[in-house]
């Protein structure tokens, strides 16, 4: 069976930015991916070169086993897209959007309405897409995305800057569609989300994956790591790796933000020993290792969305 | 995951795929047309500034200027007369309206005080009877176009009169007649050359700013690039903006000529008055094509109305849309030449009351269709989908 996506070293400069740098990533049919980085790490100009709206300076692309650039009319009603701002005409309701929108795949309007009920919006059908709230116009956008039942879905960063309450809501809706045999492709900057949401997350950074497998399976890779972190200033972080280190712990990382102070390791036994023989234990947490960690190994630096 | 081990029953992943494709693709894209069409119309009825920059701004200008130079040189001219004038009393019945629409006659007893309003400019003219026949008409020469067209209107009164008088005489009818409405017709009325000026200034503007604004504001709120998305042809997008502008301009031209045709402004329309129709759609091709180079050299919504603004009331000045070009250089006229605008206005006045025919609309369309074209191929080469 063919992948719904896959992408061979792709690249994209815009002037001195190199902002995608050989990207290559497999998607399987039914799959809900993901693509997980900071802000600026390439992860909307990837996911625009997969859509076709974009023509990378290198590399190849291959949708649904099409190519999508040049523009393929054939591939097109296949797949829905919703951008990362939201594109609406101006001055119409949500009805008349969403409905404008399903009429360029021959969707009718049974069916468009029926899309604005799924999400949650049929009490705001008469509303004018200005006036809707961020989370209202995310999930508008996801309905037009989906109103003409695309195999393949795109969605950029659909839950930023959503409340908490929002973005659970629309975790539901996103589970329901990839339930029902639709592809998805998901970018975000919420480490949270990739861990919930995605069968298998692509971790990116300065326009490069630098990882890529199921949430759990990129966790476990890290030995199961322990981080134990306890407030700052009770040791600067020196004598603590001296003690540390003179106790025979072994240290995967350790850090002071300011806030806390914070180490990772495969045997928290003896440190924990430690901090507690220095008196060290204020807001002590231990807990086990996230992509967080994941992104601190792959990068050497504390994610930052 | 991969689709294999998933508990739920997925739907097969095809499904998609062929509800958009297929035997009603044809149906389809009339379906994207019609709703484009509907989409931009109904942003545009709510869009209150541009209704009103595009409905009600031209219209004003008509009843302002319509209303201003009215008076200038309307042949309504107010006339004082003194005891019996047997020409203009015997003047009855319809005949009666037809001449209070140009002369306004009031019957006074004392001349000398008539006359001196004459002098002040209240009076047009002071017109009374000799016991002999002989008909005086005293006027100033303060206003000589008024006191000119009173003259005329005069003049052909007492020649109808002394043809009647010849009729009744002799029994025949007189071997000249002058057809005294001739002598109103050849003199341009305001009205005529302002309705053909301002209608043209209005379309221009509505198809101008609609196709720049337009293009410019999808293309920064990604609507453009969502629609490069979506199996919609160019040909649907561009198809659907011209009918909707060609909807726009033709509700413009019939609130127009509705206006200019009242009492009040008195056009007065002529045989192939209809030729304005074919007329108005193919300008407003024209004036579109202007309207997408713009936009398609504008990257904002600022650029784009200060780029249409820029060419669209310069292009309205040259081609006489507030005021005749006669007295303009040869230079400027021969500018004018290649503006769309000016073929547009020439011909509309033409076709509206100066009883211009199909060969005078058919060149004129043929020039601004080809106008449009031209304009058309270099933003095809400029445009872009997107703002970055
Ligand atoms: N159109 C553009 N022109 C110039 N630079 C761009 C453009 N789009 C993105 N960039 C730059 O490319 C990098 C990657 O951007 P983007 O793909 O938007 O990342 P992300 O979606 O992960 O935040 C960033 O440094 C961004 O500033
Ligand atoms: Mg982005």
């Amino acid at each position: 069976m063919t992948a719904a996506i896959s992408a061979d070293g792709i690249r994209q400069r815009y002037g001195d930015v190199q902002a995608v740098d050989g990207v290559s990533l497999t998607v399987e049919a039914g799959e809900f991916y993901g693509i997980l980085g900071p802000n600026g790490a390439g992860k909307t100009t990837t996911l625009e070169i997969l859509e076709g709206i974009r023509k990378p300076d290198e590399g190849r692309v291959e949708l649904l086993g099409m190519a999508p650039w040049p523009r393929n009319p054939k591939l097109l009603p296949r797949i829905g897209v919703q951008f990362q701002a939201s594109a609406f005409f101006r001055k119409l309701t949500a009805r008349e959007t969403i409905r404008t929108f399903a009429s360029f795949y021959g969707t009718g309007p049974k069916r468009a309405d029926a899309m604005l009920e799924r999400v949650g919006l049929a009490d705001k059908a008469g509303s004018m897409t200005e006036e809707m709230s961020g989370g209202q116009a995310q999930r508008l956008s996801i309905a037009c995305a989906l109103a003409h039942d695309p195999e393949l879905v795109f969605l950029d960063e659909p839950t930023t800057g959503l409340d908490p309450q929002a973005r659970r809501n629309l975790w539901d809706l996103l589970r329901d569609i990839n339930r029902e045999g639709r592809t998805v492709v998901l970018t975000t900057h919420y480490l949270d989300e990739a861990e919930v949401l995605c069968d298998r997350v692509s971790i990116m950074d300065h326009g490069k994956i630098l990882h890529t497998g199921a949430p759990a399976a990129l966790i476990r890779e890290l030995d199961d790591t322990v981080r134990i972190t306890v407030e700052s200033g009770q040791l600067a972080v020196d004598r603590a790796r001296e003690l540390l280190t003179a106790a025979g712990a072994e240290i995967a990382a350790l850090e002071d933000d300011g806030v806390s102070l914070s180490v990772s390791t495969r045997l928290p036994a003896p440190i924990l020993a430690v901090l507690a023989e220095q008196n060290a234990l204020r807001g002590l947490e231990v807990r086990g290792a996230t992509l967080e960690d994941v992104f601190l190994q792959l990068t050497g630096r504390e994610y930052r969305a | 995951m991969s689709p294999t081990t998933s508990t739920e029953p997925k739907v097969p992943a095809q499904r998609g795929g062929s509800a958009g494709n297929g035997a009603d693709a044809g149906r389809e894209r009339v379906s994207a047309f019609w709703s484009l069409s509907r989409a931009m119309l109904l942003s545009f009825r709510r869009d209150r500034s541009a209704l009103f920059f595009v409905m009600l701004f031209p219209l004003m200008f008509l009843l302002l200027f319509g209303t201003l130079l009215k008076g200038a040189t309307s042949p309504h001219a107010k006339v004082a007369q003194v005891g019996a004038v047997q020409v203009l009393d015997s003047v009855q019945g319809e005949g009666r309206t037809e001449l209070e629409k140009v002369l306004q006659i009031s019957k006074v007893d004392d001349e000398s005080a008539a006359l001196t309003k004459v002098r002040k400019g209240d009076l047009d003219a002071v017109i009374k009877q000799d016991p002999d026949g002989r008909i005086e008409l005293r006027f100033s020469t303060a206003d000589q176009v008024r006191a000119g067209s009173v003259q005329g209107i005069l003049n052909s009164i007492v020649q109808q009169a002394n043809q009647a008088a010849y009729k009744e005489a002799t029994g025949k009818p007189p071997a000249f007649t002058l057809d005294a409405t001739q002598v109103e017709d050849q003199s341009l009325k305001p009205i005529q050359f302002l309705t053909p000026g301002l209608l043209g200034w209005a379309v221009a503007t509505g198809a101008v700013f609609g196709a720049s604004l337009t293009l410019v504001g999808w293309r920064q709120k990604k609507v453009l690039r969502r629609l490069r998305l979506a199996p919609v042809s160019a040909f649907s997008v561009i198809a659907s903006r011209v009918v909707v502008s060609t909807v726009t301009a033709l509700a413009q031209t019939a609130i127009f000529l509705v206006v200019a045709t009242t009492p009040y402004f008195g056009l007065k329309l002529t045989g192939n008055w209809w030729l304005i129709i074919p007329l108005v759609i193919c300008a407003t091709i024209a004036f579109m094509s202007i309207g997408l180079l713009a936009g398609s050299i504008a990257k904002t919504e600022e650029a784009a109305n200060g780029i249409s603004q820029i060419i669209v009331l310069p292009m309205s000045f040259l081609s006489g849309s507030f005021f005749k070009m006669d007295d303009a250089p040869t230079w400027l006229k021969t500018i004018s030449e290649a503006l769309p605008l000016r073929h547009l206005v020439d011909a509309a006045g033409s076709v509206l009351s100066r009883g211009g025919g199909v060969m005078d609309a058919l060149p004129t369309m043929g020039i601004l269709l080809g106008f449009a074209v031209v304009l058309t191929l270099i933003s095809a080469k400029l445009f872009k989908w997107d703002d970055v």
